[in-house]
């Protein structure tokens, strides 16, 4: 438990189901999908021919020739930090940027961009290749960018942990912060890699839903229809401030970033262990790093991505370290699985559930798994008093990271 | 045989392709670095263009010379 008290004063994304953090919320509390048929003509060639694409394409928001130079996950990075930054009132605020990090992070990069100067490289020869291609491709070009446009000079740090990432992007920031490091961090992830090559390897693993037919019903955690997650693409941004920093500023406060808990698996690259123990440690450090108790959690936004070795898992882990009372949610139901963005988009669903006292629904829960022994929001969204709430993420390589948001 | 304000033109269409320069702005006399903002990677980019537009070649050592539309106006129709 530290003695620094870190909050969240901004918010910002953009995702399947909106083109802000305002338009996302309603959707989730909507039950809305955000899951279609791929508009891209490529997908009649391959198995999994469903996705969920951006609602409002990065081209609509930021001018054409800086997108030539931006790969679509900086795009959208850059989206999604801009709108938390100018949530936060920062803008104007004389923030002294040698206090400003960023920690931002994405699961698999700018794979876009290297796949399709690729395309032109073999097509056309090296000469036509964009001189833009490699700090679009790199994986620190989606932080960089932010702390480029936002004129940070505390840090710059991009961290890659699968499905993991933008949940460990705000562990990050909140160490960052009671260390002294930095007064204001813009934390984040993003992923914008809809393309035939990373859709091809994982529908080889078998890890995607194949219900092309009905889209909307493709992601159902826990249900036991479910088939495999569904592939989403987007961006979400936090500001987490030192809470006197932001208080003395007047600052609009969300919530309390209380805690963080950080562990690796150590056991398989793909596979989650099937107990969660390492997902369970995680959440026992979050909420000792909160100095709460179990019985604190009323609500966990849980990973479940829809998978039929992973929800189940999550279940034996949020028992094990939570216990039986929290009211669980899997939003991925409605947004599909954005991948190293997941975790900032939950922690965005976990703070606004906090401040309207509302559990978001689980959508397509309609055969729940037999070993399903929690209560989910299945279907509607629930009114409920949360004073304290828990997001997991996991990713690919055995990464665990939760964490603990409480009522400001 | 293009004309030198044929060759302006098309030059000001890659600028505007390339970089956002606004093709009013884009006459012989103006810097790329200085006056039209170009930065050194768009710069690249304008010369690929120009390159396939025009059908000449422009070697890396020869671009450093073209600091204005001018120049490379010049070039180019000396080399086309």
């Amino acid at each position: 438990m530290s003695n620094v008290d870190v909050v969240v004063t901004g918010l910002g994304a953009t995702t399947p189901l909106g083109g802000d953090v305002a338009s996302t919320w309603d959707a989730m509390l909507a039950g809305r999908s955000g899951v279609g048929r791929l508009t891209l003509e490529w997908a009649d060639q391959l198995t999994v021919k469903i996705g969920a694409q951006l609602k409002v394409d990065p081209s609509e928001v930021i001018e054409r020739v800086r997108m030539r130079r931006l790969d679509r996950s900086e795009a959208i990075a850059l989206i999604a930090a801009k709108q938390a930054w100018a949530d936060a009132g920062l803008e104007d605020s004389g923030l002294d940027r040698e206090r400003l990090a960023v920690s931002f992070g994405s699961g698999i990069g700018g794979a876009l961009t290297l796949l399709n100067q690729d395309d032109i490289l073999e097509e056309s020869g090296q000469r036509k290749v964009s001189p833009h291609t490699v700090p679009m491709l790199m994986p620190n070009g989606p932080a960089a960018w932010v702390g480029i446009e936002l004129k940070a000079q505390a840090g710059v740090h991009a961290m890659a942990s699968a499905c993991a990432t933008g949940a460990e992007a705000m562990s990050l920031g909140l160490d960052i912060i009671r260390s002294g490091r930095a007064d204001v961090v813009v934390a984040g992830g993003t992923e914008a890699v809809i393309h035939p090559l990373p859709y091809a390897g994982f529908a080889n693993m078998r890890a995607m839903s194949t219900r092309n037919d009905e889209p909307e019903k493709a992601s159902r955690p826990w249900d036991k229809g479910r088939d495999g997650f569904v592939f989403g693409e987007g961006a979400g941004a936090l500001v987490l401030e030192r809470a006197d920093h932001a208080k003395a500023r007047g600052a609009r406060i969300y919530a309390r970033l209380a805690g963080a808990g950080i562990t690796s698996d150590g056991y398989d690259i793909v596979q989650p262990d099937p107990e969660c123990k390492g997902g369970a440690r995680a959440m026992s450090r979050a909420i000792r790093d909160a100095g709460l108790t179990g019985a604190d959690i009323a609500h966990v936004n849980a990973h479940a991505t829809s998978t039929p070795a992973g929800d189940m898992g999550e279940i034996i882990g949020i028992k094990a370290a939570v216990g039986t009372h929290p009211v669980i949610t899997s939003t991925k139901s409605m947004s599909g699985h954005l991948l190293g963005a997941a975790g900032a988009l939950e922690s965005i669903a976990t703070i606004l559930a906090i401040r309207d006292s509302v559990v978001p629904p689980t959508i397509n829960l309609d055969d729940p798994d037999d070993k399903l022994d929690l209560d989910v929001a299945a279907h509607k969204a629930r009114q409920l008093d949360i004073p304290a709430a828990m997001n997991n993420s996991f990713g690919f390589g055995g990464h665990n990271v939760a964490l603990v948001f409480t009522r400001a | 045989m293009a004309t030198r304000e044929e060759i302006t033109s098309g030059l000001a269409e890659i600028l505007e392709e390339v970089a956002g320069v606004n093709p009013d702005d884009v006459a012989e006399g103006k810097s790329f670095t200085d006056d039209l903002d170009v930065d050194s990677l768009s710069m690249v980019e304008v010369v690929v263009a120009a390159e396939e537009k025009f059908g000449v070649k422009i070697p890396d050592n020869e671009v450093q010379n073209l600091k204005t539309v001018g120049d490379a106006v010049s070039y180019i129709e000396a080399n086309h």
